[in-house]
């Protein structure tokens, strides 16, 4: 790279639109302050904290940095029209920072008004337990009266305040013709104040008031766990480093260059593209060589070369020296659009997954509301005691209120999540684990999904400690990847110092020492005779020295960590695995060969949303596995999906699960958890189910009291939340936690690259 | 009985101060960072939340 001169002109430009960008994405301020979030997925600890506001807060303009730890955000105001050097010093001590879109960092609205609610109803619970507490042990007359009205006042304001989540919910709910949990919920709140407060008003012994707002609680709770479960799924995900491009340097008629986001690029442009960079629209070279990386757009893992003529897809990454290209796209029509819009017709034929507790729901709400009218029928047939029948009608909406069933499946999906962030394993959507739970197939990409980083290299010819330093050598020169495996060789070897290296890119290195020229490279390009020794394949590179050939390197794919262990346990569970991918037939083979699974090469995004469709209509449920923007439709239209940190941007937002660690024993272990979370769920289910059984003819027989309705309602839900955290029981040590945390760093930062 | 009944208001102001708290601490952002705030005990330097 040493000498690419053409290349130096594109060093000043990207600087000075990351400002342009800083300030597009800043929040301006009345009093002419700015405010940059910015994104730091490497705080992990205090001294973090410290380090960041104190390098931040040293810059000029700053006013005020505030670095927050469960977010990994750093928010940094600042006055003035250029904004300070804040990625750059954060570089400097050692974090890499993404800026963060304006608003994504705004609070959450929603949790907010649910932990209010939720306080509300804490307090109202509390109090007015005890007073009846008192009630129970004994006040009698107008002691009983005066707490039972004390009780009525607390109530209202709190059934009207934290009652709110659920009568809204089930408001809309009935008004389009469904029921659903919170229909019940609301209906035997409100009939319970109502009772009560007619009790109180003509002196009656029992008040349900204590039952109506500790129910309101618990189901707050629960209502609470799962809000804040998906949404710190969605927002660590968020977080992480971004892939595609978002402007591009355009060579305008001029002559001049300036830097103009990707939705303005139209057909016609001129593109100056950076060795490094990512295609922005689909184009054409029109002047330059280089190497491109299309494994996230097409799945080949093997670096293509690019010439004049060659056409571009968005989304390829442009290796090793910059190109000058053509728009033959505006970002709309472009490979990114197409895949979009692919996706966006996998979404529209995805029925869509009714949770587990809303179908319970639907059963539930009716059977309960039918048994609290039977009750109260066969009471007024009996007795003729309309207030009685009412009683007891309600003493059964109120004992069999779904508390339990409420709390526990949220409480399961909150420490099943727990768990899986340990793992290293995001849950982005909280239906995902019961999808996850029910798969019996699962579909592998290969290229960036089963195998992935460094290409797995073998010498053939002269594999002398002199020849290896020497490759090594020569390929610190450059950015190619092989040529990054290759310059690890050399890690233990003296280093040989060159006169001059030159890069050619799409045909490799040259090096002069003295009078010998080395060249590292194509077999046919480095070797004078063009007498290719071994296999003719693209991936090998020859070394050669003053045209004659003596080493040659050849590079095969190297599978993922942990990938041959996740396929093995994957078919030892009972699921069927394949690999379907973009990439050519032989090295689809070799992968495949070596785990021992069915597979199918060559596809396009179309045919993997094909296979998966076929899977789907045979009655399979489909987890697809990927990480490329070719996966991305595949992802959508399986029953559910996972990718790796690493995978596309687009790869990421359309998977269910993201896993950060390098390995793909994420696979596995995220669906033994989705099990385990599964069964607890089920048995927190009869568990609800059996104590209804037990308590609804107590109920009906009129023997609930408010008494009794508070301590069956209670330990329901306490025993359905402690059946939930035997999931977390079976975590086995806490060290876990600390080396998922050490785990992020080389998944953020392959993201980053 | 009758003598303790101004336990009552007592109790109920109680739970009231406890629950203006706790809307307070809510609004004033004192749950958006609790593991930093779990580390900032450790530093010398004496910034609240909205420094």
């Amino acid at each position: 790279m040493s000498c690419c001169a053409p290349g130096a002109e594109l060093y000043l430009h990207p600087a000075r639109s990351a400002d342009e960008e800083t300030l597009l994405a800043s929040r301006q301020f009345p009093d002419g302050l700015r405010q940059n979030d910015l994104s730091v997925p490497d705080i992990r600890c205090g001294a973090c904290l410290r380090n960041i506001e104190t390098a931040l807060g040293k810059l000029d303009r700053v006013v005020r940095v505030r670095a927050n730890l469960s977010t990994r955000r750093v928010t940094v105001v600042w006055r003035g029209d250029a904004p300070p050097p804040m990625t750059e010093t954060l570089r400097t001590i050692g974090y890499d920072a993404h800026l963060h879109h304006d608003g994504a960092d705004e609070k959450d609205p929603v949790l907010g008004g649910l932990l209010r609610a939720l306080a509300v109803a804490g307090f109202a619970a509390s109090n007015i337990m005890l007073l009846s507490v008192s009630v129970w042990a004994g006040a009698e007359g107008e002691t009983r009266d005066l707490f039972h009205w004390i009780s009525a006042l607390i109530a209202l304001p709190a059934l009207a305040y934290s009652g709110q989540v659920f009568f809204r919910s089930a408001f809309r709910s009935l008004r389009h013709g469904r029921t659903n949990m919170d229909v019940p919920i609301s209906i035997g709140v409100l009939l319970a104040f109502a009772m009560s407060l007619y009790e109180t008003a003509h002196h009656g012994p029992y008040a349900y008031f204590d039952a109506a707002v500790s129910l309101l609680f618990f189901l707050l709770i629960g209502r609470t766990l799962d809000h804040m479960m998906r949404e710190r799924a969605r927002r660590a995900v968020s977080g992480l480093a971004r892939l595609s491009a978002r402007g591009a340097l355009v060579l305008q008629p001029d002559g001049t260059q300036c830097y103009i986001p990707v939705d303005e690029l139209e057909p016609g442009i001129s593109i100056l593209l950076a060795a490094g960079e990512r295609v922005p629209v689909n184009a054409r070279v029109v002047k330059g060589h280089s190497d491109l990386d299309r494994a996230l757009v097409s799945g080949e893992s093997t670096p293509q070369p690019a010439v004049e003529g060659t056409e571009l897809q968005a989304g390829i990454l442009n290796l090793t020296a910059p190109l000058t290209i053509v728009a033959t796209a505006s970002a709309t029509d472009s490979f990114l659009a197409d895949m979009t819009r692919m996706m966006e017709a996998a979404e529209a034929g995805r029925s869509t997954y009714r949770r587990i507790a809303d179908r319970a729901a639907q059963l539930y709400a009716p059977a309960v509301h039918s048994i609290a009218f039977l009750a109260f029928l066969g009471w007024m047939i009996s007795s003729g005691d309309a207030h009685r029948a009412i009683t007891i009608a309600i003493a059964v909406l109120i004992i069999t209120c779904p508390c339990a069933l409420g709390l526990a499946v949220p409480m399961v999906q909150v420490v099943a999540a727990r768990r899986l962030f340990e793992q290293g394993i995001m849950l982005r959507n909280g239906t995902a684990l019961e999808r996850l739970a029910e798969i019996d197939t699962v579909i592998f990409d290969k290229t960036g999904t089963l195998t992935a980083g460094q290409a797995r290299l073998t010498v053939n010819g002269n594999a002398g400690a002199d020849m290896l330093a020497l490759a090594a050598s020569m390929a610190m020169h450059s950015r190619h990847p092989y040529s990054l495996v290759l310059a690890d060789l050399g890690k233990q070897t003296r280093r040989i110092t060159f006169d001059v290296v030159a890069e050619h890119p799409g045909k490799g290195l040259e090096a002069r020492l003295g009078t010998d020229v080395y060249r590292l490279g194509r077999p046919g390009w480095a070797i004078a005779d063009d007498r290719c020794t071994g296999t003719n394949d693209a991936a090998t590179v020859a070394l050669a020295i003053n045209g004659i050939g003596a080493t040659h390197f050849c590079f095969k794919d190297a599978l993922r960590a942990g990938a041959p262990e996740a396929v093995a346990r994957l078919t030892e569970s009972g699921l069927s695995v394949e690999i379907l991918s973009g990439d050519g037939d032989r090295r689809v083979e070799d992968i495949a060969m070596h785990l021992g699974v069915p597979w199918l090469s060559q596809a396009q995004p179309i045919d993997k949303v094909r296979r998966i469709s076929a899977l789907k209509h045979a009655g399979h449920k489909v987890l697809m596995v990927g990480d490329g923007l070719n996966d991305a439709p595949a992802l959508t239209t399986a029953d559910v999906s996972m990718a790796p940190a690493s995978a596309s941007e687009i790869g990421r937002s359309a998977a269910d699960l993201v896993f950060l660690r390098d390995s793909l024993e994420a696979v596995p272990q995220a669906i033994s958890i989705s099990r385990a979370a599964r069964a607890l769920v089920w048995q927190n289910f009869v568990l609800a189910i059996a104590y209804n059984v037990l308590a609804i003819p107590f109920a009906v027989l009129g023997h609930v009291t408010p008494l009794v309705a508070a301590v069956a309602m209670s330990l329901s839900s306490v025993i359905v939340v402690a059946n939930a955290l035997r999931l977390d029981a079976a975590r086995t040590n806490k060290t876990i936690r600390r080396a998922a945390g050490d785990a992020k760093i080389p998944a953020i930062l392959g993201a980053a690259k | 009985m009758i003598d303790f009944f101004f336990l009552v208001p007592i109790a109920i102001g109680l739970g009231l101060a406890g629950l203006a708290s706790f809307m307070w601490t809510l609004k004033n952002g004192q749950y958006d960072d609790l593991e930093g705030a779990a580390q900032r005990i450790l530093f010398e330097s004496n910034d609240g939340p909205d420094r």
